[in-house]
């Protein structure tokens, strides 16, 4: 039973980087909201095995907190983000859709490369996951940097704190409490000011599309 | 060839009739269940067969400029199907022409359908033979890689790329959760979707000619020559489930000293095909048929997918 | 006497043929029935001698030709023997069919060209004996010049003219790195006898030079990215007899060399070099596959093809010097009886289809992929012909091309075990882009049968096409016979390339595979992998009788003739099916960034609508134009010496005599 259990973490971690990937090929915004919510509960159930294996019941508090704030709270305030802006589609990505999934390959075989050493130093039971979870915050901020709109843009920072947090899961048996508070409170406030920058914009240009930040240089 | 049985004849025959016997009632239970879900009337399970027995009675229509080619690649996409539901092991693992083609001639296999079905295709010249053909190819040069890479990660955990042993080292080792199969998995179920012509790659009820892939290979064809092409198409979807149960649900098949499970393995196949019939039924109706430019997005996502997968394989588990 | 005794008897034979041409000049009839079968037997001569000396032990020869005290040193070993059965075979086929192809009016008088080809083909033959740097270089210069020679048949025509003077180029530029090559490997001795260069011990500093030399050079030559662009210019402006023989055989000799110095002279050498041959066999593969599908005439489409396999015969080499370097020699073995096989297997199939395009460019006129089509009626030998060496070439069960692919497979999926991790990684991805590239293979293949043999013809004229006549069914049949049998009979093929495997890297094949007999392929054990391609084959058919069995016995139903169905639209004509552009439409969506595109579109305010498409290759216009005009620049600067005043050449040869002398004093 613990051995199944340890490899599911595994499977958790596969997982996840199933969701990067599709957060990069998908087009509609509301499904980039549901992948979050699905990272947010593998999360959550990773983050629980972890605590059940080895026995650290302040993983178990960590886990209720990713619980509240990422399967609740954020999608609940992007949900009422996008109604109130009004935004569906995103326009087409800078590069195109297949040309990014084979960069990603690229990061995934970067980040896979690196993790190797460093997970041999660690006497976590999830170590060999660190690859995968640096893989996921590479394509993340990957996806930060291709979309054109703003709320993908946020959505891709979420997710790379989703990565990190994973990463810290599986390397080192989670972070200290106030680390941890410390950095959710962080993506808090991130999420509130980028949520009132998008209205500003929306308000200056009738448009989500952040290239038209692009023409406030001289001309 | 060392070590054939007379059980292993008999199994090996006993697939083939199987295959041939069953795959239109897999056709005809898929389609019954399309219809469930969309709130029509299903038509009965045996129709495929009742559609078979009409083709073969009518005569046959053959254009004046087709060449001896396309009057040879029905038999030739018939024969090629009923070869790969004989290598692949649905009931029993003891299969002499096992060791005749293993995972990547299986998928030359299909490959040397598709080309014959596309050069018959355009033996006749007209402007949606052409288009079928290219669309086709089009497919083809994306969804086979990404087959071979599928069928490759289960040969990186099984160390062997023969069919029989692949299913025979899954059903035996320890249960342990494998990532990389997940992934496999997923770009199995893409690939064999669009091989097959299924939504939502192509609909295989269509009367769009613009919006045909499969149905215009075989536009010009009728009677019996479209009734190879028929059984054909149902024999592939037969192989691509039996092929996907095999690699990653293998339980009940029976294997090479152990010939009565295979009474239990004919059950347990017809049960899992049911099933599988089923979710492909469902997968039709809750997907929108895609455009045609998006479809090569679609076949290179589950090419990269099997890579990952690959990928995790050696992180992972190696 | 010795085989290699026998095999300069041959090569003796074809120059001979040649300098007999030169005396009946102008006699089509005689040269193409009498003399051109003769070349094509000594060819056959050469295969079967070059077979049995695979077979046994090396040896030894000293030819006193040239200067004093350099005589040629010539060696037969398994890997020259196994490049002569290539050259013969091809000869065999090719010489077969160019009896019944050449005529009158090619623009150069048939003996000279009968001249040409025999030296070419007496050159190649040396290059594969050659032991000695300069006897090596001697014969490479000549190769070069002879098909320079046979380029520029047509020597007419601006095109062709083009086309030769830049392959010269290239094949120039080749031909200095690979003598600088042997000059860095022969370590100041001053002895360039490949015995002597075997001997040295280069530090990996300089054995890594001589290895980029000869990647270079050898690259040049066989069509390797960057360096491929002469390949689609020359192979089509070519007769289509030679272009068989450069792309099927001499782009051959080129890996000849490569083999030659990276795993004989050099040793193996280190893993990385094995990655530099796997980046660039990919990319060469890479690119002639997605170039090959957009094309729109028909010979620059096989030689794109010709491109892409040469870059998968470059990916084997790199993965057994990459397995070689780790001590794995089983799993090199592999890897390089795979690409070995493909050399074969490639010189067959790409005869069969440059053959074919020479049938079709003779029967109709046009190489156009536009203007083509329907010939399977007119044309059945050639099209069925042809049909076999299509199949072959999109790698398909049970053909030739087919074997290679798999064994290259396999040997990436028992990798797993390399230490280096980077590598590990980089495996499954090199697997999955050689899977693509077999099946965009296939897509090009099937654009190039479908367009110009089936569907209705494009031209009035194709209607009045003629079949291929005695010599060039011979010349066809012989490679599609080949193609298949080397598809259905691999075992013997590995007792072949194991001579040669043993001496590259040690180990081989042969015994694992014996082990299951001749019908089977199992190279490492039944339970992990095989493969039959007779009992596939067999399965196939069996399936195909059983259709048949029961669609004509069981129901006896009838056959009508009619018009096309087309869905009922009337008046469908031939322009309304697919063209060469439109086929290759969606791989150019696809690979765009691949292409450098020249596009007009009509607009609805056009009086007179066109639409272009120039499809070129990048690295043409970013690599190879900016160099021309540097080389124009310095050539400028340079030129300003030439003042054209007497005085100022007067004067320069005073300063010469002053400097000499001031360096004479000092």
């Amino acid at each position: 039973m613990r051995a199944l259990l340890g490899q599911s973490i595994n499977l958790y971690a596969a997982f996840l980087l199933i969701v990067s990937f599709a957060m990069i090929s998908q087009r509609r915004i509301l499904s980039l909201v549901h992948l979050y919510t699905t990272q947010g509960v593998t999360l959550v159930l990773a983050t629980v095995t972890v605590a059940y294996l080895t026995n650290q019941p302040h993983l178990f508090a960590s886990a209720a907190i990713t619980f509240v704030l990422k399967v609740v709270l954020i999608p609940i305030l992007l949900h009422r983000v996008i109604d109130r802006l009004d935004v569906r589609w995103d326009v087409e990505p800078l590069i195109n859709i297949p040309t990014t999934m084979l960069i990603g390959i690229v990061l995934v075989v970067f980040a896979f490369n690196l993790a190797l050493p460093i997970a041999q130093l660690s006497s976590s039971i999830a170590r060999s996951t660190l690859g995968i979870a640096l893989a996921c915050v590479l394509l993340s901020f990957m996806m930060m940097i291709v979309r054109a709109k703003a709320i993908p843009q946020v959505i891709g920072f979420l997710a790379m704190e989703n990565g990190l947090f994973f990463a810290a899961t599986s390397a080192t048996n989670g972070m200290p409490m106030i680390v941890e508070l410390g950095i959710a409170l962080d993506v808090l406030v991130g999420v509130l000011i980028l949520g009132v920058f998008m209205f500003q914009i929306r308000e200056q240009f009738d448009s989500l599309d952040i290239r038209h930040l692009e023409r406030l240089r001289e001309e | 060839m060392n070590g054939i049985s007379g059980t292993g004849i008999l199994a090996q025959l006993l697939e083939v009739v199987l295959a041939l016997a069953a795959a239109p009632l897999l056709l005809g239970w898929v389609d019954q269940w399309r219809a469930r879900l969309q709130n029509r009337a299903a038509p009965p399970l045996t129709q495929p067969y009742r559609v078979l027995r009409k083709l073969f009675h009518k005569e046959s229509v053959v254009a004046d400029s087709a060449s001896p080619l396309f009057r040879l690649a029905p038999y030739v996409m018939f024969g090629c199907m009923t070869l790969a539901c004989a290598i692949v092991p649905t009931i029993s693992t003891d299969l002499p022409l096992a060791t005749a083609a293993d995972a990547i001639a299986l998928v030359g296999l299909f490959a040397l359908a598709r080309t014959f079905l596309a050069l018959a295709a355009m033996d006749i010249g007209t402007a949606f033979g052409t288009m079928g053909a290219r669309r086709e190819m089009l497919i083809g040069f994306l969804a086979e890689p990404a087959l071979l890479m599928s069928l490759f990660c289960t040969s990186l955990i099984t160390h062997s790329t023969s069919l029989a042993n692949m299913v025979e080292t899954v059903v035996h080792r320890p249960y342990v959760l494998e990532p990389s199969l997940a992934f496999a998995g997923i770009a199995f179920t893409i690939v064999s979707l669009a091989e097959n012509a299924r939504v939502p790659v192509d609909n295989p009820a269509t009367h769009l000619e613009l919006t045909m892939i499969h149905e215009a290979l075989i536009l010009e064809y009728s009677g019996r020559h479209l009734a190879m092409m028929e059984w054909a198409a149902s024999l592939k979807l037969f192989a691509y489930s039996c092929i996907g149960l095999a690699l990653f649900f293998p339980w009940g098949i029976a294997e090479i000293d152990s010939p009565l499970v295979m009474l239990v393995a004919v059950p347990m196949l017809v049960f899992k095909l049911a099933i599988g019939g089923v979710s492909l039924a469902l997968i039709e109706t809750a997907s929108a048929k895609m455009r045609i430019f998006r479809v090569p997005e679609f076949l290179a996502t589950a090419f990269l997918l099997a890579v990952i997968g690959l990928l995790v394989h050696q992180l992972l588990e190696a | 006497m010795i085989h290699i005794d026998w095999i300069l008897i041959i090569v003796a034979g074809w120059l001979t043929l040649g300098i007999w041409a030169l005396f009946v000049l102008k006699h089509m009839q005689f040269i193409a029935r009498r003399l051109f079968p003769l070349g094509a037997l000594l060819g056959l001569a050469l295969a079967g001698v070059a077979l049995d000396a695979t077979f046994s032990t090396p040896e030894v020869a000293e030819l006193v030709i040239g200067l004093p005290g350099l005589p040629f040193h010539l060696r037969l070993d398994p890997l020259s023997a196994f490049f002569l059965v290539v050259i013969g075979a091809g000869a065999f086929g090719t010489s077969m069919f160019s009896a019944g192809y050449f005529r009158t009016g090619e623009g150069t008088p048939p003996g000279l060209l009968c001249l040409e080809y025999h030296v070419f083909l007496a050159a190649m033959a040396m290059v594969a004996l050659a032991d000695d740097g300069y006897a090596f270089m001697v014969m490479w210069e000549t190769m070069a010049l002879a098909s320079f020679f046979l380029v520029t048949a047509n020597h007419r025509v601006a095109a062709v003219r083009k086309a030769a003077y830049l392959y010269l180029l290239v094949a120039h530029v080749g031909a200095i790195a690979i003598l600088l090559c042997f000059g860095v490997l022969q370590a100041n001795t001053g002895d360039y006898t490949f015995a002597n260069l075997r001997a040295q011990q280069l530090g990996p500093l300089w054995s890594s030079i001589a290895f980029g030399f000869a990647v270079f050079g050898f690259g040049a030559k066989a069509g390797l990215v960057p360096l491929h662009v002469w390949l689609p210019e020359a192979h089509p402006a070519a007769p289509s007899p030679v272009s068989a023989l450069m792309s099927a055989v001499m782009l051959k000799t080129a890996i000849y060399g490569l083999l030659r110095v990276a795993f004989d002279l050099l040793h193996g050498g280190q893993w990385w070099w094995g990655e530099v041959l796997l980046g660039l066999g990919l990319a060469s593969a890479l690119l002639g596959v997605v170039f090959s599908t957009v094309q729109t005439e028909m010979k620059r489409l096989l030689a794109y093809s010709s491109i892409e396999n040469i870059g998968l015969i470059v990916t084997g080499l790199g993965l057994a010097l990459i397995f070689r370097a780790y001590g794995m020699s089983t799993l090199a073995a592999l890897a390089l009886s795979a690409a070995l096989v493909h050399v074969l297997a490639h010189a067959f199939f790409k005869s069969l289809l440059f053959l074919g395009t020479g049938a079709v460019l003779h029967a109709t006129g046009e190489r156009n992929l536009g203007k083509l089509g329907g010939l399977i009626r007119s044309m059945p030998w050639v099209a069925w012909l042809v049909l076999v060496g299509v199949l072959a070439g999109s790698g398909l069960p049970p053909m030739a091309g087919f074997v290679s692919e798999w064994l290259l497979l396999q040997s990436f999926l028992f990798t797993t075990v390399l230490p280096n991790s980077f590598l590990d990684m980089l495996i499954p991805l090199v697997a999955a882009a050689v899977a693509l590239v077999v099946a965009l293979a296939g897509y090009a293949m099937v654009k190039f049968f479908g367009v110009v043999f089936l569907g209705q013809p494009r031209e009035e004229k194709l209607l009045r096409a003629h079949d291929a006549t005695g010599f060039e069914r011979i010349g066809l049949a012989w490679f599609a016979v080949g193609s298949l049998a080397l598809g259905l009979f691999p075992v013997p093929v590995i007792d072949l390339v194991d001579r040669v495997t043993q001496r590259l890297v040690g180990s081989g094949l042969a015994q694992t595979v014996h082990a299951n007999g001749w019908l089977l392929l199992a190279p490492t054990g039944v339970e992990r992998a095989s493969y039959s391609p007779v009992a596939f084959l067999g399965g196939v058919a069996a399936g195909t009788f059983l259709g048949l069995l029961i669609a004509r016995r069981l129901y006896r139903g009838t056959l009508r003739r009619a018009p096309p169905w087309a869905c009922g639209y009337a008046g469908g004509t031939a322009r309304m099916q697919d063209t060469a552009e439109g086929f290759g439409q969606p791989i150019r969506q696809i690979f765009e960034p691949f292409f450098r595109l020249e596009r007009d579109l009509p607009s609805p305010f056009d009086a007179r609508p066109h639409y272009r498409v120039l499809i070129e290759d990048r690295i043409w216009h970013g690599v190879y134009l900016p160099i021309g005009r540097l080389v124009d620049l310095a050539a400028r600067g340079v030129g300003l010496l030439q003042q054209g005043r007497i005085s100022i050449y007067l004067l320069y040869s005073f300063v010469t005599l002053i400097v000499m002398l001031m360096l004479v004093r000092l």
